[in-house]
C-alpha cells in the first residue's frame, strides 16, 4: 500500500510519542528538584539552603553517605549535594577525562592512587587545597606537587589478603602469612581473587605484588601463583561471596583477596570473634581523593564540598559506609573497627606516576600470565 | 472505439495509463472508457495486467504516466479512500473478526449513518445478496459464495460511485459460479451500479457486463459492447480466449466460408460492421474462428470427416473432428448419440457461430 | 511519511549521535582522522583470538538456545498441558534477572562443592554457554510459540493425510511457515549472545573475552579509545552482516499466510509428542534450577532458615549501603519500566507498520529492508560504547541530556524496540494487505483501515511484546547502571550494589530482592498471558 495513506495513522503515533515523554511517570516526579537526597532538611533552614544552589557531586559506584550527613553540610553551607555516580575508580576517571570540554559536575570524589596521574595529567581539575586539613592528611597526598595541590585525600583502604579461620583451624593447617607463602604446595587450589583487569582490589593486588617483587620480579610470582591453582573471578563479590569459604556462599577457598575491613563482617550473630582475618604483610593501599573540577559551574560550592569532606562530620562515617578509613586520624573508628579491623603497617606501594605509566602494560602481561 | 467515449465527462475514463513494474508493462498505454450506469468487463488471461489496472483505478497502484478521470475529475492524488469507490477480491476479504452485519454495514458506519437506518439497509443488502437473517453469522462459519455475498453486500452498501470488482466470483465452484453471476447482473442493474469487472472468464463476463475490454500483456487488444466483441473478435488468440475452439487459417478458412454459404452478415446485429467473404487474393491471411456450438454432427451436413476424440461434457457430446481440407474440428453432438474414433461422421456449420477475424 | 521519522529521529540521537561521538573520537587525533590504528588494532594478536571466541560462542549460543527452544515453544504453545501458561512465564524469568544475580546463581551452582560442582563446569566456556542458552530461551520460545500458536494446523493434518511422517510434516510444512519466526528469534539471540558481558566476565573468570568484555575494559581502565572504536566498528559491520543475511532469509518467507479462523490449535499431547515433551521437561528443570538455587539461598538466614532476608527489604540494609529500600527501587523500575514500555510500544508500532508495508519499487523495498535491521542494531553494539557517547555527545543544548532521568527509559526503551518490531512484524506481514485495500476502498481512512484490519489481529501479538517489553525493561541492568540516578535506582541497580557489598544481610538481600524481581517478572507475563487467552474466542 502506499505509505502516504500512512501519514495519519503514523501522526497520531507521534504525537502519542511526544505526548508520553512529556507526561510520563518517571520524569513527571517532583524530584527534578535536584538534590533530593538532601532536600529534607532544608525545610529547617528554607532560605539560605536553596539561594547558593547545588554542588553536583561526581563519583563512582561504591560512594555511600547518610541522608543526616549531607544535609548537615546544606545546613553548614548553604548549597544542596547532587550525586551522580560512574561506575568504578577508573570509569570514573576516564569519563572525567572524555567529558574535560563540559564536566559532568562540580566536585569529584573517588579518584584513587592508581588512576590520580591520569586525572591529573589530562587536566581535569583546578587547584584546590582545604582550608583546614585535617591532622592526619599529610602522610596520604599525592607525591607529585602539582597532583597534590589538585586532589585531597579523603579515605584509604587497604586490600590484603583474607583467611578462613575456621577453616584453617578445622583442617589443623598452619593459615599463611605472606604473598610468598600463597605459592606453596600446602595452599595449592586455595586462593581466589577478583582479576586485575576488571576489578579495582584485583587491581591493588597486583600492584602489591608489584610493589614486592619490583618490576622485573612480579611475573614470576604471578606464574607460581596460578601454577599453584589460584583462581580469577571478575569481581570482588564474586570471588568473595561464592568462591570464598568465609564468605555469603560457603564456598570452596579459605583465601581470598578482600579488605582490610572485612573481618568485622564475619562476627556471627551472637559471637564476639570474627571468624575471618587480614593478612597484613599483604597489603596495598588504596587512597581516594576529592577534587574540583575543571569547568566547574560552582566552583566555590565544590571547594566547600571538597572541605566538607575531610572534615569530622564526614569523616567518621566512611568506615561504616564506605568500608574504608577516614584520613583523619583524630575521627575515632567504630569499635569494631578498632578491634578487628587493623591496617597494615607497611603496605606496598607503588609510585601513582609509575602506575599511570605502565598499567595497561602491566595488565596486559598479567592478561597473558593469569588469564591466557 | 474510444473516439466517443473519452468525451464523455460522465463516468471513468481511463487515458494513456501505464504502471511499470521495474522493467515490466504491467499496464501498458490503456485507453478506457465507462459511461455512468454500464458495467464493464475487463477480460484477459490472468498475468495480462488486468488486476494492476483495476487497483490503479482504486488508487492502489501509482500511475507512471496517464491518467484516471472520474465523472471530469482527474483523480491523481486522491487516496483510495477518497474515491468513493468500492473494490471486492475474488476471495472477499472479509473482517473476520466483524459479525456479517458488521462487515455489511462498514461503509455505512463509516459515513455516520444511524444505528436503525444502518440495521435496516443491512437487512435490504442481505436480502438484495440472497441472505437474509445472516446478520449475526461470523464470516468464518459461511461457505465460499456465502462469504462473496456478503463482500458484495459489503462492497453495495456505500452505494459506490464506482464497483471494482476483481475476480469476484473466481473462487467459487462452476455451478455457483453461474448462479451467482445471473445474481450479480440483476442486482448491479437494479442498483444502476457503475462496475469495473476483472475476470478471466468469457462466460462471466458475458453474463454481467455490457461492454468487455480484452486486455493481453498490458495492453487493451480490444473494446466495445459484449455481443460486438463476442462476435467480431480482433484476432486469433482473443478469439480463442473467448471460447472460439477452432481458428482456421489460409485456404481451410476460405473452403469453410464457402461451404457454410458466407452468411457471416446473418448475425442477429446488423449493425456490426460487415464481414466481407473474402476474395482468393487476401486468403494468405485470411482467419475464421469457429465456436464449438455452431459446428453440429448432422447428416445431412455440408462437412464430413472422421471422428478424432469424443468426451461427455454437461448437456452435449463433444466431438473432434479431422475434416477432409480444413483440419481438426471441434463440435458437439447430442448426448444420446453414440461415436467412436475414427467412424466417419458429417457436420454442419452455423454460420451466426463463426467469427471473420480482420487481416492481419 | 512525514512521521515515520519519529523513530529515525529517536534512534539518530540516542544512539547513531552517541556511537559516532565515540568512534570519532577514538579514530581522531588532534582533530585529523587517523585510520592507521586500524590495521594496528587487527593485527594484535589478541584481538584475532577475542573475535574468534566472540563469534563462536555467539554461534553456538545461538544454535543451543534455537535447537532446545523449539521443542518448549511447540509444547507450551500447541499442547494443551495443565499449567502452561505458568510454564510460559517461567520460562521468561532468566530474561529480566539481572546478570549479576544470574552469575552468582550459576557460580553457585556450579562451583566446587555446589550441586552440580561435579560437572567441573565452573569457569569454563561451557558454563558461558550454559547461561547464555538459560538467558536467551525466552526470546526462542516467545517468539516462535506465538507464531506456532497461531498457526492453521490443517495444513499439517492435510500433510499428515497425504502420508508424511510426523517428522516430514513438520519439516515440509511446519518449518518453513515458522522460518520467519525462528529467523527473527535467533537474530535476536546471536546478538544478544555477541554482546553478552556480565555472564561472559562472572563465568567465564576472565580467561574468555569477547569484544564486548573487551571494548568495557579498553575504554574504562586503558581508555583506549583507539582499540575501541576498532572494535565498535567491527561489532557495526559484524552486526549489519548477520541482520543482512537474516532479512534476506525472512523477506522470502513471511508473506501472508491463514491463520487459524476457528479456536485456537491446542490439542491434547499424545504419544509422539514424548520427546518433546521429555525435551521441555529437562529445559524446565534446567531454567529452574538456578531460580530454585536463588530461591533457597534467600531463605538461608545464618545457618538456618528464615524470612529475615525478605523483612529487610524494607530497610536499606547494613551500613545503609542503599540510598532507598528495596521497595522504593521496585518503585521506581516499575515507572520506568512503564515509561520505557510506552516508548518501546509506540515507536515499535510505528517501525512494524512501515517495515511491513511492500514498496513497489525496489528503491522502497531496500529503504524497508534498511530500516527493518536498522532498529535492531542497537541490540548488537556494546553498551559501553552507547553510554560512554551519551555523555560525550548529549552534553550540550538542547541535548544536555546527560543527567536527564529521561535517558533511562530512553536506554531501556532502544533494548526493548527491536523485540516489539520483531513480535510485530512477521504478525503484520502475514495480514492480507487486500484486507487493508478493501477498507480503503470502502471508504475508510487509513487510520480507520488500521483499526478494521490490523489492530484486532495484532493486538494479541502486541500485548504479548508489552509484556515482554515491560519485563525487559525491568531487568535491564547495563545502560541503566550507566544512566540511573543516585537517588532513583531501579531494583537490577540495588541488587547490584547490595551483592557488591560486604555483609551476609546484604547478600541475603540481595538473593530476597532477585526474588521479588522474578516474582513480579512471572505475574506480570501470566497475566499477559491470561488477557491474551481470555480474548481468543473472538478472534
Amino acid at each position: 500500500m502506499n505509505p502516504i495513506n500512512h501519514r495519519v495513522s503514523l501522526a497520531l503515533a507521534g504525537t502519542l510519542t511526544l505526548a508520553l515523554s512529556a507526561c510520563s511517570l518517571s520524569s513527571g516526579e517532583p524530584s527534578s528538584s535536584p538534590a533530593s537526597t538532601a532536600a529534607g532538611s532544608t525545610q529547617g533552614t528554607p532560605s539560605s539552603g536553596h539561594a547558593k544552589g547545588t554542588v553536583v557531586l561526581v563519583t563512582h559506584d561504591s560512594f555511600v553517605a547518610p541522608k543526616k550527613t549531607l544535609e548537615a553540610f546544606t545546613k553548614q553551607t548553604g548549597y544542596q549535594v547532587e550525586v551522580r555516580k560512574n561506575g568504578d575508580a577508573g570509569e570514573l576517571t576516564n569519563k572525567l577525562v572524555l567529558t574535560k570540554d563540559s564536566p559532568l559536575g562540580d566536585a569529584v570524589f573517588g579518584i584513587d592512587n592508581t588512576f590520580a596521574s591520569r586525572a591529573v595529567d589530562a587536566g581535569v581539575l583546578s587547584d584546590h587545597t582545604p582550608t583546614n586539613p585535617p591532622a592526619g592528611m599529610a602522610p596520604f597526598a599525592l607525591p607529585d606537587p602539582k597532583a597534590a595541590r589538585q586532589l585531597t585525600p579523603v579515605d584509604y583502604g587497604d586490600v590484603c589478603v583474607n583467611i578462613d579461620d575456621r577453616w584453617f583451624a578445622k583442617k589443623g593447617i598452619n593459615p599463611p602469612k605472606t604473598l610468598d607463602d600463597l605459592t606453596k604446595p600446602a595452599y595449592k587450589n586455595l586462593f581466589v581473587t577478583p582479576g586485575a583487569a576488571t576489578s579495582s582490589p584485583g587491581l591493588a593486588f597486583l600492584l602489591a605484588t608489584i610493589g614486592k617483587y619490583g618490576e622485573q620480579g612480579w611475573q614470576d610470582y604471578w606464574k607460581k601463583l596460578m601454577a599453584n591453582g589460584t583462581r580469577i573471578t571478575q569481581g570482588w563479590s564474586d570471588a568473595y561471596s561464592v568462591d570464598f569459604s568465609g564468605g555469603e556462599g560457603k564456598g570452596s577457598r579459605p583465601i581470598v583477596l578482600s579488605y582490610a575491613s572485612s573481618p568485622p563482617f564475619t562476627i556471627p550473630k551472637g559471637g564476639d570473634k570474627p571468624t575471618t582475618s587480614a593478612l597484613l604483610d599483604t597489603c596495598f593501599r588504596q587512597i581516594e581523593y576529592a577534587g574540583v573540577l575543571k569547568g566547574a559551574k560552582n566552583p566555590a560550592g565544590a571547594a566547600a564540598l571538597v572541605d566538607f569532606l575531610v572534615s569530622p562530620t564526614f569523616q567518621k562515617t566512611v568506615p561504616d559506609n564506605m568500608y574504608v578509613y577516614p584520613v583523619n586520624d583524630s575521627v575515632s573508628l567504630p569499635p569494631l573497627w578498632a578491634k578487628w579491623a587493623k591496617v597494615a603497617k607497611h603496605p606496598f606501594t607503588v609510585a601513582p606516576k609509575k602506575i599511570a605509566k605502565d598499567r595497561r602494560a602491566w595488565l596486559e602481561q598479567w592478561s597473558e600470565i593469569a588469564t591466557g | 472505439m474510444m473516439a466517443t467515449s473519452e468525451t464523455e465527462r460522465d463516468g471513468l475514463v481511463v487515458r494513456d495509463a501505464s504502471v511499470r513494474f521495474g522493467t515490466t508493462s504491467a499496464v501498458d498505454h490503456v485507453h478506457l472508457a465507462l459511461r455512468s450506469g454500464d458495467v464493464l468487463a475487463v477480460l484477459g488471461p490472468s498475468g495480462c495486467g488486468k488486476s494492476t489496472l483495476l487497483r490503479a483505478i482504486a488508487g492502489l497502484e501509482v500511475l507512471d504516466s496517464g491518467s484516471v478521470v472520474f465523472d471530469g475529475q482527474d483523480l491523481a492524488g486522491v487516496p483510495t479512500y477518497r474515491r468513493g469507490f468500492a473494490l471486492m477480491f475474488q476471495d472477499g476479504q472479509l473482517f473476520t473478526h466483524q459479525s456479517v452485519a458488521g462487515n455489511v454495514g462498514y461503509a455505512l458506519r463509516l459515513q455516520g449513518i444511524g444505528r436503525s437506518r444502518l440495521r435496516r439497509r443491512v437487512r435490504e443488502l442481505l436480502e438484495l445478496v440472497g441472505l437474509p437473517g445472516y446478520e449475526d453469522r461470523r464470516p468464518a462459519t459461511l461457505s465460499g459464495g456465502e462469504q462473496q455475498r456478503v463482500a458484495l453486500a459489503r462492497s453495495l452498501a456505500a452505494e459506490p460511485r464506482l464497483l471494482l470488482l476483481d475476480e469476484p466470483l473466481s473462487a467459487l465452484d462452476r455451478s455457483l459460479r453461474e448462479r451467482l453471476a445471473n445474481d450479480l447482473r440483476r442486482i448491479l442493474t437494479e442498483t444502476k451500479t457503475t462496475t469495473l469487472l476483472v475476470t478471466h472468464d468469457h462466460d462471466e463476463a458475458f453474463t454481467v457486463a455490457d461492454r468487455m475490454a480484452v486486455m493481453r500483456a498490458g495492453q487493451l487488444v480490444q473494446d466495445g459492447p459484449t455481443v460486438e466483441v463476442w462476435r467480431n473478435p480482433a484476432d486469433a488468440d482473443v478469439a480463442r480466449f473467448l471460447g472460439y475452439a477452432t481458428v482456421l487459417t489460409g485456404p481451410a478458412a476460405i473452403r469453410l466460408l464457402s461451404l457454410s454459404g458466407g452468411r457471416r452478415s446473418a448475425g442477429p446485429d446488423p449493425a456490426q460492421p460487415q464481414v466481407n467473404t473474402p476474395d482468393a487474393g487476401t486468403s494468405e491471411g485470411l482467419q475464421v474462428a469457429v465456436r464449438r456450438s455452431a459446428v453440429r454432427v448432422d447428416p445431412a451436413g455440408e462437412l464430413g470427416g472422421v471422428v478424432e476424440s469424443v468426451s461427455a461434457a454437461r448437456d452435449t457430446m463433444r466431438i473432434t473432428v479431422e475434416v477432409e481440407g480444413l483440419g481438426a474440428l471441434a463440435g458437439v453432438a447430442g448426448l444420446d448419440e453414440r461415436f467412436e474414433t475414427g467412424q466417419r461422421v458429417r457436420l454442419t456449420v452455423d454460420p451466426a457461430g463463426l467469427a471473420v477475424l480482420p487481416p492481419r | 511519511m512525514g512521521l515515520a521519522l519519529v523513530p529515525v529521529v529517536f534512534l539518530a540521537i540516542f544512539f547513531v549521535l552517541p556511537v559516532a561521538g565515540m568512534v570519532g573520537r577514538g579514530l581522531q587525533s588532534d582533530g585529523a582522522w587517523d585510520l592507521g590504528g586500524i590495521g594496528e588494532v587487527l593485527g594484535r594478536g589478541r584481538t584475532l583470538r577475542i573475535l574468534w571466541f566472540t563469534l563462536w560462542m555467539a554461534l553456538a549460543g545461538t544454535a543451543f538456545t534455537t535447537v532446545l527452544g523449539l521443542p518448549v515453544a511447540y509444547t507450551l504453545y500447541r499442547l494443551s498441558l495443565p499449567g502452561r501458561r505458568l510454564l510460559r512465564a517461567l520460562v521468561v524469568m532468566p530474561f529480566v534477572l539481572p546478570t549479576v544475580v544470574v552469575g552468582v546463581a550459576f557460580r553457585t551452582l556450579l562451583a566446587a562443592g555446589g550441586p552440580l560442582g561435579f560437572l567441573g563446569l565452573d569457569g569454563s566456556w561451557a558454563a558461558i554457554l550454559a547461561a547464555l542458552v538459560f538467558f536467551n530461551l525466552a526470546v526462542v520460545v516467545r517468539t516462535v510459540g506465538g507464531v506456532w500458536e497461531g498457526l492453521d494446523p490443517r495444513a499439517e493434518e492435510s500433510a499428515a493425510a497425504l502420508g508424511a511422517s510426523p517428522w516430514r510434516v513438520f519439516r515440509t510444512v511446519t518449518l518453513p511457515a515458522l522460518t520467519p519466526a525462528i529467523t527473527s528469534a535467533a537474530t535476536i539471540v546471536f546478538l544478544f549472545c555477541s554482546t553478552a558481558f556480565g555472564v561472559v566476565l562472572t563465568l567465564g573468570g576472565l580467561r574468555y573475552g569477547t569484544i564486548e568484555t573487551e571494548i568495557y575494559i579498553l575504554t574504562t581502565q586503558f581508555l583506549d579509545l583507539r582499540a575501541a572504536a576498532v572494535l565498535s566498528i567491527v561489532q557495526l559491520l559484524a552486526v549489519v552482516a548477520i541482520l543482512f543475511v537474516a532479512g534476506a532469509a525472512r523477506t522470502h518467507r513471511e508473506r501472508a499466510m491463514p491463520r487459524t479462523s476457528l479456536l485456537s490449535g491446542l490439542r491434547r499431547p499424545h504419544r509422539g509428542d514424548l520427546t518433546a515433551l521429555a525435551l521441555t521437561g529437562l529445559v524446565l528443570v534446567f531454567v529452574a534450577l538456578p531460580l530454585v538455587t536463588l530461591v533457597a539461598r534467600s531463605l538461608q538466614v545464618g545457618d538456618g532458615w528464615g524470612l529475615a532476608n525478605y523483612r529487610n527489604l524494607g530497610t536499606t540494609g547494613s551500613g545503609d549501603a542503599l540510598v532507598v529500600p528495596v521497595w522504593t527501587a521496585l518503585d521506581n523500575s516499575w515507572r520506568t519500566a512503564v515509561d520505557a514500555t510506552l516508548i518501546a510500544v509506540v515507536l515499535g508500532l510505528i517501525v512494524s507498520i512501515i517495515v511491513s508495508r511492500r514498496a513497489r519499487s525496489a528503491w522502497g523495498r531496500r529503504v524497508i529492508a534498511t530500516m527493518d535491521g536498522v532498529f535492531m542494531v542497537p541490540l548488537g553494539i556494546s553498551a559501553v560504547t552507547v553510554g560512554f557517547g551519551f555523555l560525550i555527545t548529549l552534553n550540550r543544548p538542547p541535548l544536555d541530556l546527560r543527567t536527564s532521568a529521561v535517558l533511562v527509559p530512553i536506554a531501556q526503551a532502544m533494548v526493548a524496540l527491536p523485540l516489539v518490531v520483531r513480535t510485530l512484524v512477521p504478525v503484520l506481514r502475514s495480514i492480507d494487505d487486500r484486507l487493508r485495500q478493501a477498507a480503503a476502498a470502502l471508504g475508510a481512512s487509513p487510520l480507520r483501515a488500521v483499526l478494521t484490519v490490523d489492530v484486532p489481529i495484532v493486538w494479541r501479538p502486541l500485548l504479548a511484546a508489552t509484556g515482554f517489553a515491560f519485563a525487559v525493561s525491568l531487568g535491564e541492568f547495563g545502560a541503566t547502571s550507566f544512566l540511573a540516578r543516585p537517588d532513583r535506582p531501579t531494583l537490577p541497580v540495588v541488587i547490584y550494589g547490595l551483592i557488591s557489598r560486604p555483609g551476609a544481610e546484604n547478600f541475603g538481600m540481595a538473593l530476597a530482592a532477585s526474588v521479588i524481581l522474578s516474582a513480579v517478572t512471572v505475574a506480570l507475563m501470566g497475566l499477559v498471558e491470561r488477557l491474551r487467552v481470555g480474548s481468543m474466542g473472538s478472534f
